[in-house]
């Protein structure tokens, strides 16, 4: 079966109970067993419940893994990930990292006594460079945020393979519609659920999908000890996204490849990240390695200062101002002064985060629309 | 709060159907600063004090009172149907079943008279003609797309005129300039229940039409995961059946009302979906040596597929077909061959569905009449989903072949 076919079907089979198209939401928090000291397949929710498992199985087909693992948001099921790493172990994770993924590294695993080296993983033999002895665990994102830098999965994936680490993929800017990073070698792939994957801005998740059913039994282990699970009404959400994620992510995906064009044109925009523009430094490999698309997401960055930036994302009307992304509403964020406020100006500037940057997280809306509005906001913010 | 731009009827009759899909009825700014509208389960309201109960009644203060009588998530929802149908205000209910009766519970009294054109959902004539009929209200029913018949059934006591287009499960197309024309010659009421073609695809009222109808479970919700009911028409029309949805309570929860808003988000590619995967299923089925027969009005053999070019954007995801030289054993086998659509009744959600309207609806009644109603033994009705066309095709293809 075919990618939209199986996000509807596989994991939601008919309830045999009662013949319900759509599987039930199973708030249970226990299950009764069949007897004592035996067990059902469900025992008490912490360690499985059928409405997770239902999204789990759909998430594992999507991603092409043998299993997955729902968690109540994207950086517990990072942490998850993290938990697999032992004191005196290194991790080499991307230059253009989540900042909730940074300060996890940088202010808890740390503790742990686990290291970390942050590397430029566009740059290989940069990259190359990162790897010690005690290396264990390369972690990426690509589409990167929000420079939108596009990473080579199959060659990250060699060369951590070549020094006997594991490679996490956080693959939220894709989603598997466009990029699936276990078919390029990656080990582990993590979503943060709340984005693309539900899809409606109206819940909070995290996902991780893995290749190898060793490892996967270590990550189970790892969440059931620690708890942090979806909850029931959220998977039934989550899954009901998933049988439009295809659409909405092509359709998005479309609409913002036509306002990156449209931006690339107007004298008021100095430059357009988007990795589906020909100017973009990493645009062949997008084409090669994003299934048809180069994703929802787009940075420019305009002729103006901080103040008149700041105006334009607070005129608009159909983009809203908010962090997140992913979901059918169109938002705009200023990095400088929202996303990546917290680096001070000058570690910003090295970044390449300006003040006249923009971030835009394309919705469902029509182009015509979200241009018009995008066209008046810049008029009055610049003015 | 401020209401949003998009709330503003001008804007949205210039707003693309995916940015009033997602947009429309809400406050661009929501309670808590949230992006999505909140679930308010209150059966309840609370006043401040006794005068702002006063203010209330006297009408000096637009709020809620009770959740029978309305609820802000109900609001917002039908804000978004209306705007998406083109009409000044809308009403859901617990079910289509419920929106009809509500509609039919306020307009008619004891000697009123509806017309119904005969492929009307079984269950709305079955409702007027045995129920309503207790209560005085006569029913009479006319061959399908017959204008002169349905014109010569009316007579001054003839309050409504009833019709779905397409229609189900023989999909006749309603040519909505005629059927509204009649309506106007004859100072009745008209009704049109555009389940099957859902707003994306046809617009009832901009033909003249006083009410739309929908069966909010099918393509609106479209998840297959609630169930709801909305008419869609001008204020001054539904006001008087908001008043009766209060006093008979066939109201929707809070909860269903959200998952409706939320299903609405991705109407128009769902509906692109569905129009494409109809369209190409029911070209399939046409060209396939096993099949005698395909109803649908997007194909240029069907009966209505001029007027359905005319007034149609597309021709959704339902199909019915015959079977070749099957009886009704053949063609149920045919049916459970299926393994992607699975047997169940209702349509218009993303998972494909099929039915042997034979067993699934008529099963209890007698040949002569289900002769009547044109539901042959061979027929199967499916309901095209949102999966990926080549394997709903090659699923049918291994379906009709393995009998």
């Amino acid at each position: 079966m075919q990618f939209r076919t199986r996000a509807i079907h596989v994991g939601n089979e008919r309830d045999p109970q009662t013949g319900a198209v759509v599987p039930p939401v199973h708030f249970a928090s226990t299950f009764v067993q069949p007897g004592a000291g035996e067990w059902g397949e469900f025992d008490y929710s912490r360690s499985g419940n059928p409405t997770r498992k239902a999204f789990e199985t759909t998430m594992a087909s999507l991603e092409g893994g043998v299993d997955a693992l729902a968690f109540s948001t994207g950086m517990s099921a990072t942490h998850c990930a993290m938990m697999l790493l032992e004191s005196g172990d290194h991790v080499v994770a991307g230059a253009d990292l989540y900042g909730g993924s940074y300060r996890l590294l940088h202010k808890v695993v740390n503790r742990s006594g686990v290291s970390v080296t942050l590397a430029p993983t566009t740059d290989l033999a940069a990259l190359k460079k990162a790897f010690t002895p005690k290396t264990k665990l390369v972690w990426i994102e690509s589409p990167g945020n929000p420079l939108l830098s596009i990473t080579n999965i199959a060659a990250v994936a060699e060369l951590a393979h070549e020094h006997g680490a594991l490679v996490g993929v956080d693959n939220t800017f894709a989603t598997p519609v466009l990029t699936r990073p276990l078919e390029l070698g990656a080990d582990i792939v993590m979503h943060s659920a709340t984005k693309y994957i539900g899809g409606h801005s109206d819940l909070l998740g995290g996902v991780l999908v893995v290749r190898d059913k060793e490892l996967f039994d270590r990550l189970y282990f790892l969440q059931n000890a620690t708890g942090a699970v979806m909850g029931p009404l959220e998977s039934f959400l989550a899954s009901r996204g998933l049988k439009t994620l295809d659409l909405r992510v092509r359709e998005q995906s479309k609409t913002a490849a036509r306002l990156a064009e449209w931006l690339t044109g107007d004298k008021r925009v100095k430059r357009v990240l988007y990795p589906g523009l020909p100017t973009h430094p990493g645009h062949e490999l997008a084409a090669q390695q994003m299934d048809g698309a180069f994703g929802a997401m787009l940075t420019f960055e305009l002729h103006g200062d901080f103040h008149q930036t700041k105006r334009v994302c607070e005129a608009t009307h159909l983009f809203q101002l908010a962090v997140s992304l992913g979901a059918v509403e169109s938002l705009i964020e200023q990095p400088a002064s929202m996303s990546h406020a917290s680096y001070d100006p000058a570690a910003r500037a090295s970044f390449g985060i300006t003040d006249g940057l923009i971030r835009l997280s394309v919705g469902l809306e029509a182009f015509e629309d979200l241009r018009d509005d995008l066209d008046a906001a810049i008029t009055k913010g610049l003015s | 709060m401020t209401p949003a731009p998009q709330n503003d009827p001008a804007a949205a009759s210039r707003s693309g159907i995916s940015t009033l899909a997602v947009h429309a009825g809400e406050d661009r700014q929501k309670l808590a600063n949230a992006i999505t509208d909140p679930i308010i389960c209150a059966s309840t309201y609370t006043f401040s004090s006794t005068q702002a109960v006063i203010d209330f009644i006297e009408q000096k203060q637009q709020r809620e009172e009770y959740g029978r009588y309305g609820n802000p998530g109900e609001k917002i929802v039908e804000r978004k149907l209306a705007a998406l149908d083109g009409g000044e205000e809308a009403l859901v209910y617990a079910s289509g079943m419920a929106a009809i009766v509500g509609l039919l519970m306020t307009k008619l009294n004891a000697g009123d008279e509806v017309v119904f054109f005969d492929e009307c959902y079984h269950r709305s004539r079955e409702f007027c003609a045995k129920h309503l009929s207790r209560f005085g209200v006569v029913t009479r029913q006319v061959k399908a797309c017959d204008y002169d018949a349905m014109a010569a059934a009316i007579n001054s006591r003839t309050r409504l005129l009833v019709s779905e287009s397409p229609t189900n499960p023989h999909q006749s197309v309603v040519d909505l300039e005629r059927f509204a024309e009649l309506g106007r010659k004859y100072k009745v009421e008209t009704l049109i229940d555009a389940t099957l073609a859902t707003p994306y695809n046809v617009k009832p009222l901009s033909y003249g039409v006083d009410y739309v109808l929908h069966s909010a479970t099918k393509y609106l919700g479209g998840h297959n995961d609630l169930l709801a009911g909305v008419i869609v028409g001008s204020k001054e029309k539904l006001e008087d059946v908001r008043k009766m949805r209060g006093i008979l309570g066939g109201i929707n929860s809070p909860h269903n009302l959200y998952l409706l808003e939320r299903g609405l988000k991705t109407f128009e590619l769902r509906m692109q979906r569905h129009n494409q995967n109809g369209q190409a299923v029911a070209e399939f089925l046409a060209s396939h040596p096993k099949v005698e027969k395909v109803y649908y009005p997007g194909l240029a053999s069907h009966a209505g597929h001029e007027i359905a070019r005319k007034q149609m954007r597309g021709f959704g995801g339902l199909i019915t077909f015959l079977v070749k030289d099957a009886d009704w054993r053949q063609t149920a086998a045919v049916v459970d061959a299926a393994k992607i659509a699975r047997i169940a009744p209702s349509l218009g959600g993303v998972e494909s569905l099929i039915e042997q309207p034979l067993v699934m609806s008529y099963y209890e009644v007698p040949p002569e009449d289900r002769k009547r109603f044109g539901i042959p033994d061979n027929m199967i009705r499916l309901s095209c989903g949102i999966e990926n066309t080549e394997d709903l095709i090659e699923d049918l293809r291994q379906a009709l072949e393995s009998v």
